[in-house]
């Protein structure tokens, strides 16, 4: 829970933004995110929320863990890819 | 750039950087010249050091010890029995999925719900404002557990006019007041500590100054991959031989000193600090996160005649006989130390509180071999 998963906005409606997680598109809330977020920008998503813009300088090495994590298919039942499925599972749906 | 070529880019999975940052810890450690015992306190970290094998190039006189890190493993007995009474008194409950089967003084949600009680697991807490939404007739409570990153989307739907049939049963849990029993126990003896980067994003690496000040312990904000808690640790072991009781941030592209401000404002609007019990652990002092007064209309402990005597058990919540969970929480046990440990107590059938959540010390040793110091097996 600890660890926040990273997406790309790619539309914004108010405090709603949907974002791209690996493939995934769902809709994230922008109340509590540290800066103005707009599309194209990479965000780190923790229980439905934003909680940061990600600085584009840091995008590709964010988002290579996290694909490393998702990829990971030695060890069964991994904690770490379950925690970040958990993740982007708490952002809604696409309407 | 296709996948593999981004990989071989990538900092983190070069091994002769992690050589390098070995050999560097190492170099610190023999240069201390006594055993150093460094303690981390986010169920994330423990992931990736178990996941990893992380301890596998750490030198023999380094001991890297998990503490209070797991939200929901201190989560205690009697807050458990609130949420189970609610359940039982017809109060439709929705709580992150690990809550399920923590158990209580003498039962979990889950029995709870094979009662027939109404419980849903959700992955957010807008999802509880949702389901509050849809069914307006009843009343719907959300057991808010977590540390205060969690915290602050709690407070986010809090402050954003809930439906009017929801309401907060916060259990949320305030790390740096941990932080401090470590320090201040007299068993342990916690040279520094690595704190969990993304909790940081929120409260900011400022907060830690006054603990490192009055501890004199230093403190290095960590990231995940494996490269960023090396780095962390190679920083920290020379904070301590050098004897420098300092803040050091160590994944500068995710936290600044301030953090994130209207996150923390949103936070402090809705919650304050109170003492609470931590389960295994001891009363902490401003270690619980609750409703201030003003937002009581929203707090499920005052909307409610919560009445846990029926719940309740003290001689069956004193703890399995055997079971570590308090001393691995503080850091003054291993996993494999206890008796239950992978025997009796597992994933399926969990005795202990460690081994419920997939934060928890002892879920994820199990998970990754059950021995993840590579150093002892090999």
């Amino acid at each position: 829970m600890c660890l926040g998963v990273p997406g790309k906005v790619i539309a914004i409606d108010g405090l709603a933004a949907t974002v791209d997680f690996f493939g995934v598109r769902k809709v994230l809330r922008l109340d509590i995110v540290d800066e103005p977020v707009q599309v194209g920008d990479y965000v780190l998503n923790h229980v439905g929320f934003a909680i940061r813009r990600i600085p584009p300088e840091e995008v590709q090495e964010t988002l290579a863990l996290f694909d490393q994590i998702l990829d990971h298919t030695g060890a069964k039942d991994d904690l770490m890819a379950a925690d970040v499925r958990g993740e982007i599972a708490a952002a809604k749906d696409e309407k | 750039m296709s996948q593999a070529d981004l990989f071989r880019e990538l900092k983190f999975r070069d091994p002769e950087r992690a050589r390098a940052l070995a050999d560097s810890i190492a170099r610190n450690v023999e240069a201390i010249g006594r055993r150093v015992s460094l303690m981390h306190v986010c169920g994330s970290h423990e992931q990736a050091i178990a996941r990893f094998g992380l301890r596998a190039v750490l030198p023999p006189g380094l001991d890297l010890i998990m503490g209070p890190g797991c939200p929901v493993c201190v989560t205690d007995g009697p807050e458990v029995d609130e949420a189970v009474a609610l359940a039982l008194q017809g109060v439709r409950i929705c709580t992150y999925g690990d809550m399920l089967r923590l158990p209580g003084t003498s039962r979990s949600l889950a029995d709870a719900q094979a009662e027939g009680a109404r419980v849903e697991v959700v992955y957010s807490v807008a999802q509880a404002a949702e389901i509050a939404a849809r069914h307006p007739a009843e009343e719907v409570a959300f057991l808010a557990s977590g540390f205060e990153t969690t915290a602050v989307a709690t407070a986010a739907v809090a402050a954003a006019d809930p439906p009017p049939n929801l309401s907060f049963l916060s259990v949320h849990k305030y790390v740096p007041a941990a932080m401090e029993i470590v320090a201040e126990s007299p068993e342990t003896n916690i040279e520094g500590y690595l704190a969990a980067g993304h909790a940081a994003i929120i409260t900011g690496w400022g907060i830690f100054e006054p603990f490192a000040a009055r501890t004199r312990a230093p403190v290095v904000v960590a990231g995940f991959e494996p490269l960023d808690i090396l780095a962390a640790l190679a920083k920290l072991t020379e904070l301590v031989r050098e004897k420098r009781p300092e803040v050091f941030n160590a994944y500068p592209r995710c936290v600044t000193r301030e953090g994130n401000l209207p996150a923390q404002r949103t936070l402090w609007s809705v919650f304050h600090k109170v003492n609470g019990r931590w389960r295994g652990i001891a009363d902490v002092r401003d270690g619980n996160l609750d409703l201030r007064p003003e937002w009581a209309r929203l707090d499920a402990r005052r909307r409610f005649e919560i009445d846990t005597t029926k719940v309740r058990d003290d001689r069956a919540a004193a703890e399995a006989e055997g079971c570590l969970c308090g001393s691995i929480m503080l850091g003054l046990a291993n996993p494999t130390d206890c008796a239950l440990f992978g025997r009796t107590c597992l994933p399926e059938s969990p005795v202990g509180a460690c081994m419920v959540s997939s934060e928890g010390a002892c879920r994820i040793w199990h998970t990754y071999g059950g021995l993840p110091d590579l150093r002892r097996v090999g």
